[in-house]
């Protein structure tokens, strides 16, 4: 049976790599995107690739190096470049020697026997379908208490007393979820894990400005591709609501459009009135709901050259004007650098504190005659 | 008064400009232009459009900013397919919004959406609603439309017997009769291959293509080669989602295969997304094909005249000595 890998997307790493050993397989764990996975996708990706072709190009590079053989990966259902990387990936992995396969999945509800066929594949147990049921249930209530978790120190970091307090319980919780294995398990540690995190000293009284993250899936979901931009706003005193978690996702492009998906479509309709690939319709759309629901600000995380967050950024010039509330994107390449990053956010943090305290003075004045 | 329609010449331009202006003047309504790119109008795009944008869509901004005073309307459709197979890029998805959005002053947008993947006859509802927007009678846009039809099967078929648009252009307006060509003498025959936007503007383009004749070599166009027969060419388990970047593709694969041509060169854009995985996808296709020199161009707005002209000329020499080698090994 060959030795499989996969993506790495923030912390969903833990739930895949359960599942396919459970279908019976050896895992070759994706390593967090480093200085070397960036070094090994700059040299083999195309030069104007955007960054998540980069990172999983040396995030595959890195596995193969370890011995993986197949890569499991899913197709994306926008018609954007995510689409046809799998075989350019498969293609420039074989012309560096390196002889893998590629397992790209699509949506199961357009393309179901597609869908059962590969699933086969990877089915080196001979697990019954009911089996195979039962294991993507546990994985998929991991992949919501890791989300959760995740959630939450959203919330908590900007309040804690000690600076760090939140990462530092959130690196330890993970560990328990990670082993848990059983339903039971996974959500009785799924809870001490939530409780852990609520338990971190905060300040009640700390006012802290809200921020909402819009943009591309991946440089969203995998920290070390944001320069753990939310944890920089954390630390900053900015509680951040991200637009996009893989649960939201898989969701929606599995099982059916929830209804949070169509407002945000219709929020974006007088601006974008069709999905244009990606995730660009969405960008705007959540940005309109954000400044609807009084967020101080909102930030774009794109990468550098990404055709649909592009005409999002556009047209998201007029949507902060009409609305009234500040945004500010990152184009992310291999360059970008963390202090850079950082000064550009202190200096949003302040804008949106000096609007936010003028807009108080503002609301305040009638009561004080 | 006749309503005046704008028609930005770049993007669409070069592929259905002629269908769009007979279908207009046949309603009786006056189609301006912006005419060749400048550097004036390209400098005017980069300032307003988003810097992170591709060089192409910078120009667009550029041709929409020197119409929108002259004009009453803007026609910039909202063409997401027209093969029921492929759509296009996403920022022409978003162009009308991204126009509309990004620029100020701008007269209203006629963007219908044409999409052929809604049944066989949608596209001539987003015509009839086209000119249902200057109050025309359905039997009138009908024979505007059909007529548009009949143009663009000439333009198409001017263009596969092996000319250029601009060249098929003047041909269409000036009427006149056409010589047959593909008569390249022996001489060199290279592809210049990338969207028709960069291709086939003189300016942003460097002028690569009359360039390239300057120096003696006939140069065929992905427009020049029948979609249908390349698309079988083409090896990928997953196509390409868009249709310029499939067409571009395909034509490599093609040419690569057929072994036609002396030499193949890529023009592409800085910060094209499709391109980087294009050309990425061409270069492995060469290195099976050694035979046939392979050669990729980027150009921004930057690029410089003189330094795609060396590229060029190095590019030739390499050509011509590999020829002379293979026929010196040739027993004769
Ligand atoms: S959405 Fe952006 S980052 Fe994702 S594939 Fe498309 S261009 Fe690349
Ligand atoms: S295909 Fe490339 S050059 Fe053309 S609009 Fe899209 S990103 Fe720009």
């Amino acid at each position: 049976m060959p030795k499989v890998t996969f993506p790495r997307m923030g912390e969903s790493w833990r739930t895949f790599k359960m599942l396919m050993n459970d279908l019976g397989n050896e895992v070759v764990v994706p390593p967090r995107p480093n200085k070397r996975t960036l070094d090994y996708g700059v040299r083999y990706a195309p030069e104007f690739a955007c960054l998540p072709l980069k990172i999983l190009m040396g995030t595959y590079v890195e596995t193969c190096l370890e011995g993986a053989e197949l890569i499991v990966t899913s197709g994306g259902s926008g018609p954007c470049r995510a689409g046809l990387y799998g075989q350019l990936h498969k293609k420039i992995l074989n012309s560096i020697g390196f002889p893998v396969d590629i397992i790209v999945f699509e949506a199961p509800k357009n393309h179901p026997i597609d869908f059962l066929r590969k699933v086969n594949r990877l089915n080196a147990s001979r697990l019954s379908y009911r089996a195979i049921w039962e294991c993507i249930k546990r994985g998929w209530e991991k992949l919501k208490y890791l989300d959760d978790v995740e959630k939450l120190t959203h919330v908590v970091r900007p309040r804690e007393l000690e600076k760090g307090a939140t990462t530092r319980v959130y690196r330890r919780v993970l560990e328990w979820i990670d082993i848990a294995y059983t339903m039971s398990e996974i959500k009785e540690a799924g809870e001490a894990a939530l409780q852990a995190i609520r338990s971190v000293p905060q300040d009640a009284e700390r006012k802290v400005l809200k921020v909402g993250i819009v943009g591309e899936i991946y440089v969203l979901l995998e920290p070390a591709s944001n320069l753990e931009i939310e944890e920089t706003l954390g630390i900053l005193g900015v509680e951040v609501h991200r637009s996009m978690f893989l649960t939201g996702w898989t969701q929606d492009n599995t099982v059916k459009e929830t209804s949070e998906t169509l407002s945000v479509k219709d929020a974006a309709a007088p601006y974008i009135p069709l999905c244009i690939g990606g995730h660009g319709q969405e960008s705007v759309g959540h940005t309109v709901l954000y400044a609807k629901e009084g967020y101080d600000g909102v930030i774009q995380l794109a990468p550098f050259t990404c055709i649909p967050e592009i005409v999002a950024r556009t047209i998201l010039n007029r949507v902060s004007r009409v609305h009234n509330i500040p945004v500010l994107t990152f184009f992310l390449d291999e360059q970008t650098g963390k202090a850079g990053m950082t000064t550009r956010l202190e200096a949003f943090v302040d804008l949106m504190r000096r609007k936010k305290s003028q807009a108080g003075a503002l609301h305040a004045r009638p009561e004080v005659v | 008064m006749i309503a005046r329609v704008g028609i930005p010449s770049s993007l669409f331009y070069y592929v259905h400009f002629p269908m769009w202006q007979t279908f207009f003047s046949e309603l009786g309504i006056e189609v301006v232009t912006s005419g060749q790119t400048t550097k004036g109008l390209l400098d005017e795009g980069v300032k307003e459009a988003l810097a992170d944008a591709c060089v192409p869509i910078k120009l667009f901004f550029g041709h929409v900013i020197a119409l929108k005073d002259k004009v009453d309307y803007l026609f910039i459709p909202r063409v997401v397919c027209l093969n029921r197979k492929t759509i296009y890029c996403p920022k022409f998805l978003g162009l009308p919004d991204m126009i509309r959005h990004g620029l100020s002053g701008i007269p209203p947008i006629i963007d219908v959406q044409m999409d052929n993947r809604e049944g066989w006859a949608s596209l001539w509802r987003s015509y009839l609603k086209i000119g249902r927007i200057f109050g025309k009678g359905k039997m009138k846009i009908l024979m505007a439309y059909l007529k548009a039809w009949a143009v663009a099967k000439r333009f198409q078929s001017l263009l596969l017997a092996g000319m250029h648009p601009p060249e098929a252009m003047a041909v269409l307006k000036e009427g006149g009769r056409v010589q047959p060509r593909h008569d390249h003498k022996g001489g060199l025959v290279f592809a210049v291959l990338g969207y028709p936007y960069e291709v086939h503007d003189q300016f942003i383009s460097v002028g690569l293509v009359k360039k390239l004749k300057k120096m003696g070599v006939s140069v065929i166009t992905m427009e020049n080669l029948s979609p249908k027969k390349i698309a079988r060419a083409n090896i990928l388990e997953k196509k390409m989602f868009w249709t310029f970047s499939d067409l571009a593709l395909n034509a490599a694969y093609y040419l690569f295969r057929e072994g036609k041509v002396d030499g193949i060169i890529h023009l592409t854009a800085f910060g094209c997304g499709p391109d980087s995985m294009v050309d990425k996808l061409m270069e492995l296709a060469s290195k099976e094909y050694p035979e046939i020199p392979y050669m990729s161009v980027t150009i921004d707005e930057h690029t410089g005249d003189a330094g795609v002209s060396t590229r060029l000329e190095a590019f030739l020499d390499m050509v011509k000595r590999k020829k002379e080698a293979q026929q010196g090994t040739c027993p004769r």
